[in-house]
């Protein structure tokens, strides 16, 4: 064993800082799934009825569908049986009107995660549709968006106000029948957020959600659906946190985006849901399926992703470039620490002629953990001139985890030109060495290292993001070098 | 300021110093010469703090200190650089951003306050004249795609950024042309004077030429076996070491 290793084994990792448990009334479905339960939750929401047989279609896919198995991750069989569909933090009146109204408790929680809640900190420029577990209770911000045509509102709202957007778009991405988890979620989703950017307009403002996990016992299924129109843009962002809890945790999202003619989406996450403790007890699941349409020429649809958390993810943002032009950029950073395991990469699905696509990717592992990149590019018959760049690098830290890519490339069409680079590297003693003689201790010539690294993708975040994002990775990886 | 009392340092087993003894004080220039393998590199990076050296025997003092307590980073804090014979890339690292972290570190250190931006910058763009650092060098990654004259450059930059009391200039000479070679004297001899110290390794007298030592030692298989003053570098050119070593088994 190298002196590294030995270090690394030493060090413990710094514990979650996210982990506490808001202790308020809630509104929860019994555990279980069945065509009842489904019937139950749409009642509950008071949906209309295409939306009910939606949702029990989508059920019928999911039980004749197996769980996958392909992915590079292990983790005992997850009991859908036992797993609570529903909870809302339970309402004084019927819901809050403003935010002196919402549960004061709940407030602190999101004081406790940072979020930008309340009066002074919404001046920053952030409209938060705050996810708690289940049913958003604030949303900020709303008339300036509207000023501008934009809607911005929970999925339920969105359900209620603008049915007739949502019943064109919704699915129309990520069909009911997809995939395993995504039938699960259209099934069964609760909540999660609506976007809806007109013609012609640039949103005024980044719009940001915060997902949170809070009651134990329930898997989280949000769907996000975002519509840009022709010429519009908007950037997202969405970050995640989960109070710590022994039991694994379901979570298993979708997200739609949509763009047509020269519209512009930037999506960013920052996920850093309970990883697990550092014997892997515990720590979320994290089965999203997100994916964009780029249905309009000259579109555009970039993902950038910071995933520090979550005890496995398995996630792919892909991008359909549908329309001549149109192109879709991903970039990621994944790190994993002690029994985390992450298979993540994204899918770019040429169709469209003139299309580009740019992977770039980060794989960061550390302690015992599995990190693994798969990625498809597949360029179809009519997608002439089309072209693809990917990267993707792998950085271990110590020599008990691993990194595993995975760069599958389909061309049905010979002009396609498509270039992949792949390097695995370690931190290396020399680079240490370098940074502490020259005065840098230990901790903070580890996180530069690592930092720049990740720079060709942090620096796609939008500012605040990207200094989060630095903070979240320096977290993460205490102690993973001694 | 530095005694190194018979060192004895092992690598996995090999024992590369076998008793070196010496002595440094303030204000004075000290080159190393040696044939290649001898030790000089190993040295120098036992002085720093690197890991994976066996210190089997001996003692070495800084400022009165057993410089073995302190860690690499304790010990650039007190005043010690490392010009490093190879300077190793760090990849999406600004160059300017670790050096002003490296500076920072070292001022908490001394009980001085941080420098800002613009504070940082100042001192920055008069270093670089010192040393004619090119400008395009300063917002890099840290050595990445440099040239190797351009990194041992950017060392001595660093070196100026920094004013270190103790200088350790491994081979800082190799693979300069000759007017970098002025420069790099040019920076070394504006950072020398009655508080500092310098210690050169080197294999060519030329530098000597530039940077006038006090002292010059040969430094071979584990032990220095010759000390003089700038004549016995000269010599050496003349006569290889292979003269010294006869010389020293006869003594
Ligand atoms: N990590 C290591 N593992 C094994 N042997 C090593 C290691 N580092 C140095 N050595 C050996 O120690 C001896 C001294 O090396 P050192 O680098 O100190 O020499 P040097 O005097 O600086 O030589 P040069 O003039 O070529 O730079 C050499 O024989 C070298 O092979
Ligand atoms: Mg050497």
């Amino acid at each position: 064993m190298t002196d590294e290793t030995a270090k690394v084994e030493e060090l413990v990792h710094k514990e979650y800082e996210h982990g506490f448990v808001t202790d308020i009334d809630t509104d929860t479905v019994a555990p279980g799934l069945n065509e009842d339960v489904i019937a139950l939750i749409s009642a509950k929401k008071e949906e209309p009825e295409w939306l009910l047989e939606w949702r029990l279609d989508a059920f019928r896919h999911w039980t004749r569908m197996a769980e996958p198995a392909w992915a590079h991750v292990h983790y005992p069989p997850i009991d859908f049986q036992a797993i609570s569909y529903y909870s809302a933090p339970k309402a004084k009146t019927d819901g809050p009107k403003s935010l002196d109204e919402v549960d004061p408790k709940l407030l602190e929680t999101y004081e406790k995660l940072g979020i930008p809640l309340h009066e002074q900190k919404m001046l920053a420029g952030v409209a938060v549709d705050a996810v708690f577990d289940s049913v958003s209770v604030a949303t900020t911000f709303k008339e300036k968006l509207a000023d501008a045509g934009v809607i911005f509102c929970s999925f339920s709202e969105a359900v209620q106000n603008h049915p007739y957007l949502v019943r064109a778009y919704l699915g129309s991405v990520v069909p009911a029948s997809d995939n395993y988890y995504a039938a699960l979620n259209s099934a069964v989703f609760t909540d999660g957020s609506f976007c809806f950017i007109p013609k012609n307009t640039r949103c005024p403002m980044e719009l940001s959600t915060y997902f949170r996990i809070n009651a134990a016992n329930t898997g989280q299924f949000e769907r996000t659906l975002i519509v840009a129109e022709e010429s519009s843009y908007v950037s997202y962002l969405e970050g995640c946190t989960a109070p710590m809890r022994d039991e694994n945790q379901l979570h298993a999202a979708v997200v739609e985006l949509v763009a047509l003619d020269n519209a512009e989406i930037k999506y960013s996450t920052v996920q850093n849901w309970y990883p697990g403790d550092e014997n892997g007890v515990g720590g979320i699941y994290n089965f999203v399926t997100k994916r964009g349409d780029c249905r309009g020429s000259g579109s555009r649809i970039s993902w950038t992703q910071v995933e520090t958390g979550s005890a496995i993810t398995w996630k792919y943002p892909s991008c359909i470039l549908r329309g001549d032009n149109s192109s879709g950029e991903f970039y990621s950073v994944a790190v994993t620490n002690n029994y985390q395991q992450a298979d993540t990469g994204t899918k770019m699905i040429h169709l469209g002629r003139n299309t580009r696509s740019t992977i770039i990717s980060k794989g960061i592992s550390a302690g015992k953990a599995q990190n693994a990149y798969r990625g498809l590019v597949k360029i179809s018959k009519n997608a002439d001139n089309a072209r693809n760049y990917t990267q993707c690098d792998s950085l271990l830290m110590g020599d008990t985890c691993g990194a595993h890519t995975f760069p599958y490339i389909e061309t049905g069409n010979a002009g396609a030109i498509v270039e992949h680079e792949a390097t695995t590297s370690k931190i290396s003693d020399d680079q240490l060495f370098y940074c502490r003689q020259r005065g840098i201790d230990e901790e903070d010539a580890v996180n530069m290292i690592v930092n720049g690294f990740c720079k060709d993708v942090f620096k796609e975040l939008p500012m605040e993001f990207a200094v989060e994002a630095q903070k979240l990775l320096n977290i993460t990886l205490e102690g993973a070098v001694g | 300021m530095l005694t190194i009392k018979d060192l004895q340092v092992r690598i996995e087993n090999k024992q590369i110093l076998k008793g070196l003894d010496l002595a440094v004080n303030a204000g004075e220039v000290h080159a190393i010469m040696g044939p290649n393998g001898s030790g000089k590199s190993t040295l120098a990076s036992v002085l720093a703090g690197r890991d994976g050296y066996d210190v089997t025997a001996g003692a070495v003092e800084y400022d009165g200190r057993d410089l073995f307590e302190l860690s690499p980073e304790d010990r650039a804090r007190q005043g010690i650089f490392l010009a490093f014979q190879y300077p190793v890339e760090i990849p999406g690292v600004n160059n300017i951003y670790l050096l002003k972290a490296a500076l920072n570190a070292i001022r908490a250190h001394q009980g001085q306050p941080p420098l800002d931006a613009v504070e940082f910058l100042q001192v920055v763009r008069q270093k670089m004249q010192l040393v004619n650092m090119d400008e395009s060098l300063l917002n890099r990654s840290v050595n990445e795609g440099f040239s190797g004259g351009e990194k041992k450059r950017n060392e001595i930059f660093q070196m100026a950024v920094l004013e270190p009391r103790l200088a350790i200039l491994d081979e800082t000479d190799s693979g300069l042309d000759i007017d970098a070679l002025k420069t790099v004297a040019e920076g070394v001899n504006t950072l020398r004077n009655e508080s500092r110290a310098i210690v050169l390794v080197t294999h060519y007298q030329r530098l000597l030429n530039y940077i006038v030592p006090d002292y010059v030692h040969v430094l071979s298989d584990g032990k220095i076996i010759r000390s003089g003053d700038r004549s016995l570098a000269v010599e050496l050119e003349e006569k290889g070491y292979d003269w010294v070593r006869q010389g020293a088994k006869a003594a």
